[in-house]
């Protein structure tokens, strides 16, 4: 019965991160909505997040862009300013990206879905950053530089890689949702159909499981991620794991095997998937390095411009490695702590990594029919 | 239990809170504007200058051609200033108008023109009101809500009443910032650092009384 209550609990708790997720994106959209009718926006409503650490961060982000158009006009005349710019630019770029972004939210999503390192956390943060300052060189570099284009024609390019990167956040979300689900559910049948587990060998339910979801466990083995395989149960049952390994196959991943191995994960597939976090993040250039290398040009410090976005790209790299970390290893503790818990931890697991990949779903989507506004880009 | 609970809450939080759609500004603009009066006293629009800061204003002018390096004449940035006033009108032109508590609805701009001087493109246009009115109390808000746009009042007479009847007086409220570590950066910032849905926090209002 215990493990009844067990596994009540931690659905309510899922059900809970789940709720204030929806209601953190709900948030975003409402205003997102007000901003499109600002009559409607209420006025001095207080709101916790003004002050404290996010209104220090904004404060200091527009801190660094202000002083950086003054930077690259000293530079014009004094070479040494130079220095000053990408010292700026660097800040900039750490303080850019501890804010609220779709990048930071791709990636920690797409690293608490899967069974991600921490190395490869930081590898694909860097990645995505350098990607996201690359794009922006060759916007404005064949745009502005080359073709001489006019800002209305470079932001109309802008608006259409916009749609493409969200297109792909949804898909990229949609995916981890398919693959991803089919564990949930496993493990909410498992934790609601099963006994007491201790006096239950793994292969207790077989024909169930193994009738209805070894079709599913194929695709996911060969598509995505073992990722949501690894944990529960292993202590009781590794030596059952192996006996049946050859007559079902699929049953690693489903729920029996041992932990995951970092060999495994950080193969050659593995990064293959990270590829998809990479390019869905970083086909979006930043606005503020758009204008950044616009006005560096103007300014006839193109080169200037462009050192500023990949040291800017540095900076944020930087924090969202930080924010990608924090990520995996919080996932970590929540896996130790499951790990004791059969049946209803591994729900909690699976669980969150399902909510996790639908919160990408609902965040490309949200983007996607404007429900939810990111970095606008400039196009007045 | 709980402490599992906790944990995959922050990791819920941590990464929902990486969705918050926000921003900083990008752009800067310094606001005079007029508020037109009829002959009978009513009031039928508000003709903003806006002044661009120089990042914007060198990307705007990006790819235009002009006869002299430089130099941009009215005429050379007519498209430019079209484009301003079409692009302004998904934002509401970012001016807020109530007469005696009730908003007004604005109309297609008239008369605009872009100018360029001291590195900064001006926005010159005039904002009619759809249904000119007669109010004792207006109040105009222009503001990003959001605060993509950073909008500060021009020092000197932000507003001027363009034939308004003699007893009609002026208040203004600059925003002041919510934020403790909010920092003066420039002698006419006074909206550094804030949360990019409220705008509304940092809006300017100005409010004419005509009793």
């Amino acid at each position: 019965m215990r493990r009844y209550g067990l596994a009540a609990g931690q659905t309510w708790v899922m059900l809970g991160a789940v709720v204030i997720a929806a209601l953190w994106i709900g948030d975003a959209a409402w205003h997102a909505t007000l901003a499109q009718n600002p009559f409607g926006a209420p006025r001095a409503v207080p709101d916790q997040q003004i002050g404290g650490i996010i209104g220090w961060l904004l404060a200091k982000q527009s801190e660094f862009y202000r002083a950086m158009s003054a930077t690259i006009r000293a530079a014009k005349s004094d070479g040494s300013a130079v220095w000053t710019l990408l010292g700026i630019s660097f800040a900039y770029g750490v303080f850019h990206a501890a804010g609220p972004g779709h990048g930071k939210a791709v990636i920690s999503s797409y690293l608490v879905a899967n069974e991600e390192t921490a190395r490869r956390g930081i590898v694909l943060s860097f990645a995505s950053a350098l990607a996201q300052a690359l794009v922006a060189v060759l916007i404005v570099g064949i745009g502005a530089w080359l073709l001489n284009v006019t800002a209305k024609t470079m932001c109309g390019a802008e608006r259409g890689i916009e749609i493409v990167s969200y297109a792909l956040i949804a898909a990229f979300g949609a995916g981890l949702v398919w693959s991803k689900g089919g564990g949930f559910f496993r493990a909410i049948r498992n934790a609601s159909a099963k006994p007491a587990p201790q006096l239950t060998p793994a292969m207790a339910a077989p024909a169930d499981r193994h009738g209805e979801t070894a079709h599913a466990h194929d695709h996911d083995h060969h598509g995505h991620a073992h990722a949501f395989t690894h944990e529960h149960r292993h202590a009781t049952h590794e030596h059952h794991d192996h006996h049946h390994h050859g007559h079902h196959h699929h049953d690693e991943h489903c729920g029996h095997s041992h932990g995951p191995e970092p060999g495994e994960l950080a193969g050659p597939g593995g990064w293959a998937r990270g590829i998809g976090a990479v390019l869905t993040v970083g086909i979006r250039p930043c606005s503020g390095a758009i204008l950044v290398l616009v006005f560096a040009l103007a300014q006839g410090l193109f080169w200037a411009g462009v050192a500023a976005t990949f040291v800017m790209g540095l900076g944020t790299a930087i924090t969202v490695a930080a924010i990608a970390t924090l990520a995996v290893s919080a996932k970590g503790l929540a896996r130790r702590m499951a790990a004791g818990r059969e049946g209803g931890g591994a729900l909690a697991m699976r669980g969150l990594e399902f909510a996790a990949a639908g919160l990408l779903l609902l965040l490309g989507v949200g983007l996607l029919l404007g429900y939810v506004a990111t970095e606008r880009v400039t196009c007045f | 239990m709980r402490r599992l609970g906790q944990t995959l809450l922050m990791i819920a939080m941590l990464v929902a809170g990486t969705t918050v759609a926000s921003a900083h500004p990008h752009v800067w603009v310094k606001s005079a504007s007029e508020l037109v009066y009829a002959a009978d006293g009513t009031i039928t629009g508000v003709r903003h200058s806006w002044t661009f800061d120089d990042m914007f204003s060198a990307y705007a002018l990006q790819g235009i051609e002009t006869k002299t390096k430089g130099v941009y004449t009215r005429e050379e940035l007519a498209p430019l200033a079209q484009t301003n006033v079409e692009s302004l009108k998904e934002f509401g032109f970012f001016t807020f108008a109530k007469a005696d508590g009730r908003k007004q609805r604005f109309v297609q701009p008239v008369d605009y023109y872009l100018e360029y001087k001291d590195a900064a493109l001006v926005l010159h246009f005039l904002l009619p009101f759809k249904t000119p009115f007669k109010t004792q109390q207006l109040s105009l808000e222009i503001f990003d809500p959001s605060y993509f746009v950073d909008f500060q009042l021009q020092e000197k007479e932000p507003i001027k009443l363009v034939g308004a009847p003699a007893a009609c007086a002026i208040a203004i409220e600059r925003p002041t910032d919510g934020a403790a570590s909010a920092k003066k950066l420039g002698e006419d910032n006074f909206l550094d650092g804030s949360n990019a849905n409220f705008g509304a926090m940092f809006a300017n209002k100005i409010t004419v009384n005509c009793p």
